[in-house]
C-alpha cells in the first residue's frame, strides 16, 4: 500500500496543480492579513476562503483525478493487490496532498498573524474539510462511470453544502420563527460540515458574543471540551462515511 | 488725609483679625499613637462643630464611626479604618462634613442594611475626597443627600458574585451632586443613581465592574462628561430618565451577550456628543426613547454600532463616524420616525461628483441580514455564511425588505476628525 501511496503522491506533485493551489492559498491568506488593519478581520477573510475555496478545490480536483487515473487503477487491479488497498491508498494520497497544500498555503500565515488557538482551530477544521470533500468526490466518482455526470454530482454537492443548505436553514428559521427552535437549529447546522466548521471557528472569535442565545446553546453542545470531541467526531464521520460507501461500491464494481 | 486712610486700613485689618480669631475657636484634634487621643470615637465625642480631626497613620478597628456634627475628618498618610467585614465604617449624619485621606476597607456585608465604606444619611454639603476604599460592600453610599462632592476617590472591590457585592458609588434620592475623578473597579455597578437630579459626573473611570459601569433610573437633568467605562459585565444601562447630557465619554470593550456600550431604555430629551463607542457588542441600544440628539460620536469596531427599536421617535443621528462595525445600525420594525444625516459610514460605496464631501447617492445603513437577525435572532448562526453575503449584496442593489426611509441622504465621503 505504501508503494501505491508513493506513486499517487509523486503523480500529484508532478501534476503541479496542487502546488499552484498551495501558492494561491498562500497569496490569498497573506494578502488578507496584510491588507486588513487588524488580524481579526483578516481572519474572517481567510475563513471565507476556507469555507468556499477549500471544499470546492478538494472536491473538483479529487473527482477529476479519480476519473483520470481509471487506467492506472485498472493496471493495478491486474496485479495481486487487494482492491480495498488500492482505493484506500488513492484516498490517503489525495487527502494528504490537499491537506499539505492547505497547511502550507493558509496555515503558515495563520500561525504568524492569528492567535495560537484560533489558528489551530482554523487549520484543523480546514484540513478536515479537505478530507471530507475528497471523500465526497470519491463517492460521486464511483457512483457513475460517466465523467460529466460524476463531476456534475460533485459540484452539486458542493453547491448544496456551501450555499443551498444555509438557504434551507434560513427558510426553516422563518417558517418556525414562533417556536423555540434553538436546539433544533443547532442540531441542524451540525448536519452540514461547512456550517459546523464555520461556527466552530466563529466560537473562537470575539464575534461569538453576537451569536446570542443560539450561539450559547451551540457553544454548550459543540464548543465545550466534550462538545469539541463531538464536533470533530461529526466531521470525521463526514469524511469516513462517504469514503466507506465508495469503498464498498469499489470492491464489488465491475470496472 | 493720609491719616484718615490709615485709620480705615487699620479698621479693616482689625475686622479681618476678629473674623480670623472667631474661626480659630475651632480646634484641631489629633488622633494616633502618642497623640492626645488614640481612639477616633473618643475624639469624635469630644469634638465640637467645625473642629478638625486629624487621624495619623495606623490601623483603626473601631466598628461603626458615626459623624453627627459638622467636622473635618482628615486622614494623614492614609490611616486604615477596618470594618472587619462586620460594620458599616463611616456614617455621616450631619451637614457640612468633609472626609478625606483615609484607607477604608472590609465593610460588613448584609443585604438588609446595605453597609457602605462611607454612607451619608440625609445631609448637605458633604465632601468626600481622596480616600481609598477597598473590599467594601458598598463603596460610597448617599441617601437624601444634597450639594455633596465625591472627588478623586479610588474604590475597589473584588467580589466574584453580583449578589455579594454592592455598588461603587451609590446615590439615592439626592440632588446637586458632583462626582468627579473617581476610579471604581470590581463592584456590582460602578456608579448607581436612583432619583438623583441636577448632578454632574465628570472624569470618572469605571472598569471591570461585575454588572454595569454606570446605571441610573429616574435621574433627571444630569450631565456625564469625560468618563471612561471599560470592560464592565453588562456595560452601561440607563433608564426612565429625562434631560441627560453625555459628552466626551468613552464606552469600551463591553463585550458579551446582553452587554451594551450604553442601553437607553425610555430616555427622552437627551444630548450625546463626542462620545466614543469602541469594541462593544452593541454600541448604543435605544429602546422606547424619544427626542435624542446624537452627534459627533464615534462608533468603531462594535458588533452592532447602534440598535434602534422601532418604538423610538425623533432621534437625530448626525455627523457621527461609523467604522468597522459588523452591523452599523439595525431596527426591528418597518416604521422609522428617526433621522440620519451627514454621518460617515465606512461601508458606503457611493461617489461624490460635485466634490462637496457629501455622497451623491443616499446610503441605506440597514443590511438585509441585520433585519433578518433582528426579527429572528437564531439566524445569527448563519453569520459569515456565503449565502448571507449574496442576499446582502442583492438587497443593496434592489432594496425590498429593508425599510425605505431608513436612510442617510447625505452620507459623508470622509470620516470626521473626532
Amino acid at each position: 500500500m505504501m508503494r501505491i501511496l508513493k506513486y499517487v503522491a509523486l503523480d500529484i506533485i508532478k501534476n503541479k496543480i496542487i502546488i499552484a493551489y498551495a501558492i494561491m492559498l498562500a497569496l490569498f491568506s497573506w494578502s488578507a492579513f496584510g491588507l486588513e488593519d487588524n488580524a481579526a478581520k483578516g481572519l474572517l477573510t481567510v475563513l471565507n476562503i476556507v469555507l468556499l475555496t477549500v471544499p470546492l478545490m478538494s472536491v473538483l480536483f479529487a473527482t477529476i483525478y479519480v476519473y483520470n487515473s481509471s487506467e492506472f487503477i485498472e493496471l493495478l487491479l491486474s496485479h495481486p493487490i487487494k482492491r480495498s488497498k488500492i482505493w484506500k491508498a488513492l484516498f490517503i494520497g489525495l487527502s494528504l496532498s490537499m491537506v499539505a497544500a492547505y497547511v502550507f498555503g493558509a496555515g503558515i500565515p495563520l500561525f504568524i498573524f492569528a492567535e495560537w488557538d484560533i489558528a489551530l482551530m482554523t487549520i484543523a477544521v480546514g484540513s478536515l474539510l479537505s478530507v471530507i470533500f475528497v471523500a465526497i468526490a470519491f463517492l460521486s466518482s464511483i457512483i457513475t462511470r460517466d465523467k460529466a455526470k460524476g463531476i456534475g454530482t460533485s459540484i452539486m454537492l458542493w453547491l448544496y453544502f456551501a450555499l443551498l443548505f444555509d438557504g434551507l436553514v434560513l427558510f426553516l428559521f422563518f417558517q418556525f420563527a414562533d417556536y423555540p427552535i434553538e436546539k433544533a437549529v443547532v442540531f441542524l447546522s451540525a448536519l452540514s460540515p461547512i456550517d459546523l466548521s464555520r461556527i466552530l471557528i466563529l466560537l473562537k472569535l470575539d464575534v461569538s458574543a453576537m451569536l446570542g442565545y443560539t450561539g450559547a446553546v451551540f457553544k454548550n453542545s459543540f464548543g465545550s471540551d466534550w462538545g469539541l470531541v463531538l464536533s470533530f467526531a461529526l466531521l470525521a464521520f463526514w469524511a469516513l462515511v462517504p469514503f466507506y460507501l465508495s469503498l464498498r461500491k469499489f470492491k464489488s464494481k465491475d470496472l | 488725609m493720609d491719616i484718615r486712610i490709615n485709620y480705615r486700613i487699620t479698621f479693616i485689618i482689625a475686622f479681618f483679625l476678629f473674623i480670623a480669631t472667631e474661626n480659630s475657636f475651632a480646634k484641631t484634634i489629633h488622633v494616633g499613637k502618642g497623640k492626645a487621643f488614640t481612639s477616633i470615637r473618643k475624639a469624635l465625642s469630644v469634638a465640637q462643630s467645625g473642629d478638625t480631626i486629624i487621624v495619623n497613620a495606623g490601623v483603626y478597628k473601631e466598628g461603626n464611626i458615626i459623624i453627627d456634627k459638622p467636622l473635618h475628618f482628615v486622614g494623614k498618610d492614609y490611616p486604615i479604618l477596618d470594618g472587619e467585614l462586620k460594620h458599616e465604617i463611616i456614617s455621616i449624619k450631619s451637614d457640612n462634613v468633609s472626609v478625606s485621606g483615609f484607607r477604608i476597607q472590609n465593610s460588613g456585608r448584609t443585604a438588609m442594611s446595605d453597609p457602605g465604606g462611607i454612607k451619608v444619611y440625609d445631609a448637605k454639603n458633604v465632601t468626600i475626597e481622596k480616600n481609598i476604599l477597598t473590599n467594601n460592600y458598598f463603596g460610597i453610599y448617599l441617601q437624601y443627600a444634597a450639594n455633596c462632592i465625591i472627588k478623586n476617590n479610588v474604590i475597589k472591590a473584588s467580589q466574584k458574585e453580583e449578589n455579594q457585592s454592592g455598588n461603587g458609588v451609590h446615590c439615592w434620592k439626592s440632588d446637586s451632586l458632583q462626582i468627579i475623578g473617581n476610579k471604581i473597579e470590581g463592584h456590582r455597578d460602578g456608579i448607581y443613581f436612583e432619583f438623583v437630579t441636577h448632578s454632574v459626573i465628570w472624569r470618572n473611570i469605571a472598569k471591570n465592574n461585575l454588572r454595569y459601569g454606570l446605571h441610573f433610573m429616574f435621574s433627571h437633568n444630569n450631565a456625564y462628561i469625560t468618563n471612561y467605562f471599560k470592560h464592565n459585565g453588562a456595560g452601561v444601562a440607563v433608564m426612565f430618565t429625562k434631560k441627560v447630557v453625555m459628552i466626551n465619554n468613552t464606552f469600551e470593550e463591553n463585550w458579551g451577550d446582553a452587554t451594551y456600550g450604553v442601553l437607553f431604555k425610555e430616555l427622552s430629551d437627551c444630548y450625546l456628543s463626542g462620545n466614543r463607542f469602541i469594541k462593544n457588542t452593541t454600541g448604543i441600544y435605544f429602546d422606547g426613547s424619544n427626542r435624542i440628539t446624537a452627534e459627533r460620536n464615534l462608533f468603531k469596531g462594535n458588533g452592532w454600532g447602534m440598535r434602534m427599536q422601532a418604538n423610538c421617535v425623533d432621534i437625530t443621528i448626525s455627523h457621527n463616524n461609523f467604522m468597522g462595525n459588523t452591523f452599523d445600525v439595525t431596527t426591528n420594525g418597518s416604521l422609522t420616525l428617526n433621522q440620519f444625516f451627514e454621518n460617515y459610514w465606512d461601508k458606503y460605496e457611493g461617489y461624490d461628483l460635485d466634490k462637496d464631501k457629501i455622497g451623491d447617492v443616499p446610503y441605506h445603513p440597514l443590511s438585509l441580514y441585520a433585519v433578518i437577525v433582528e426579527k429572528n435572532p437564531p439566524a445569527m448562526l448563519l453569520y459569515r455564511s456565503f449565502m448571507i453575503s449574496l442576499l446582502d449584496k442583492s438587497e443593496k442593489v434592489l432594496p425590498s425588505l429593508t425599510p425605505e426611509n431608513f436612510v442617510d441622504n447625505k452620507p459623508r465621503m470622509s470620516p470626521y476628525n473626532l
